[in-house]
């Protein structure tokens, strides 16, 4: 199974900004310190060796929306963010005029979560199939609503594909297509699902949009049931755990540290961050992950914990 | 986990020790509020004495974080001081160290509620 992160942001989108970007070539020529290079190659080479990957590399600014690969003809994607834009250019590149079949997997539908669907380029050409999958009685109705006048010019009815929608039930396992899926019910503003997906012996958890109450010992058995010997964890880390805790408690969102806790709880074998705050620029999401790694040194039991931080263009191989 | 309490002139200084995890934190949350309501009704400030602590979850941390908003109701400051490495690298993983005041001992954090406090915690 390969997982294609097409989005890693919360809330809302953002892009590197020219200021962004000088930074980071000023940063890039004084960690070089004076070395010529003769070819472009070598050039690349050394910032793919020897720069921090705060230089190198951008954590990426598309709203939630994760792709997991399994072999087979069907598609199946988590969340319709912005990054449900590129996601379908994905698409329609590698179908090659053939008609696609996407099974889409919905933690809530909040705005951020839906709001790369009007642009996903599969969804107008006739002959796609599109099973939106989810827990919510309002799916459909969101879905239709950011597609309604005076807010995008063509209507959800007028959409080429064929778009159905799937309600799932939280703690029970489903079958869809290849994959065995497990909706888990999570603590956010007009609740939001988390999924266990299954295929060929491996385990990923997408649980994004996700509060934790410290102090409910149930609550974290919970989800250390759920995230079970998971081969990778994608967790809503998008604060510090003090300001997840104090000015932002309530919110609905988590951060690294309780991601590191539960993951080790549930022997989870890696863990992604995921859903970065928007205010938070490279170096500071760069720090969030040092931290948590370290957390994760701090309090390892018998099994390490693989951490990492999503960005936008990152896969990874189970 | 323990907490145990003493005055110096106007600051209570709690001593905690031992690991503050999910499995404690409850029993342990009682305690400090009962030890800061005191404190309250003394007046002054209060400093959390973290020498005996020797680890602290996230839950454990939301005890501290619960407390410093009581303390605030009371137009109070909890001060942390004493950590052990491993703590106080929790603390900074964290951020915690970005809303507590950290002192390196717990005399430094009495001086600065009041220079009375200090010279209490001198006599011994």
């Amino acid at each position: 199974m390969r997982v294609r992160f097409w989005g890693t942001r919360g809330s809302i989108p953002v892009a590197l900004t020219s200021a962004d970007i000088r930074d980071k070539l000023a940063l890039a020529l004084v960690a070089a310190s004076g070395r010529t290079f003769a070819s472009y190659e070598e050039a690349h080479a050394f910032a793919h060796a020897e720069l921090d990957p705060s230089i190198t590399h951008t954590f990426g600014g598309h709203t939630p929306c994760v792709e997991l690969e399994v072999p087979g003809d069907e598609y199946y994607v988590c969340d319709m963010g912005s990054g449900a834009r590129p996601f379908g250019v994905h698409v329609l590149a590698r179908q090659a005029r053939r008609s696609a079949v996407v099974n889409v997997f919905m933690s809530h539908v909040h705005w951020d979560h839906i709001m790369g669907f009007p642009f996903f380029g599969p969804a107008y050409v006739p002959g796609t199939k599109i099973r939106i999958h989810g827990c919510h009685d309002v799916l459909e109705e969101a879905f239709r609503l950011q597609q309604r006048e005076p807010c995008f010019p063509v209507d959800f009815s007028q959409l080429g594909a064929d778009v159905e929608f799937v309600k799932l039930e939280p703690g029970r396992s489903h079958r869809v297509g290849a994959l065995t899926v497990t909706p888990h019910l999570q603590l956010h503003s007009g609740d939001s699902f988390g999924y266990r997906f299954e295929h060929g012996g491996k385990s990923v958890i997408y649980s994004t949009d996700s509060e934790h109450k410290l102090e409910n010992r149930q609550e974290a058995e919970s989800f250390a049931r759920f995230f079970q010997d998971a081969d990778l964890v994608i967790f809503d880390a998008m604060y510090a755990l003090a300001d997840a805790i104090s000015v932002k408690a309530d919110w609905g969102h988590s951060s690294n540290i309780v991601g590191v806790e539960l993951c080790q709880m549930a022997r989870a074998r890696h863990l992604m961050l995921f859903h970065h705050e928007p205010a938070n620029n490279d170096a500071t999401l760069e720090g969030l992950l040092r931290e948590a790694r370290r957390f994760e040194e701090l309090t390892r039991g018998e099994q390490p914990l693989r951490v990492s931080s999503a960005y936008d263009g990152l896969e990874v191989d189970l | 986990m323990n907490v145990t309490s003493r005055r110096y002139g106007a600051a209570a200084v709690l001593r905690v020790s031992g690991r503050l995890d999910q499995d404690t934190c409850e029993a342990f949350r009682g305690d400090l509020m009962k030890e800061v309501e005191a404190a309250a009704r003394m007046g002054g400030g209060v400093v959390l004495d973290l020498a005996g602590l020797e680890y602290v979850s996230s839950a454990g941390l939301r005890c501290f974080m619960l407390a410093s908003r009581q303390a605030k109701q009371h137009q109070m400051k909890i001060y942390v001081a004493a950590l052990q490495p491993m703590v106080r690298e929790i603390f900074e993983i964290s951020h915690f160290n970005l809303i507590f005041q950290v002192f390196p001992t717990v005399r430094e954090a009495l001086a600065t509620i009041s220079p009375d406090a200090a010279a209490a915690f001198d006599k011994g």
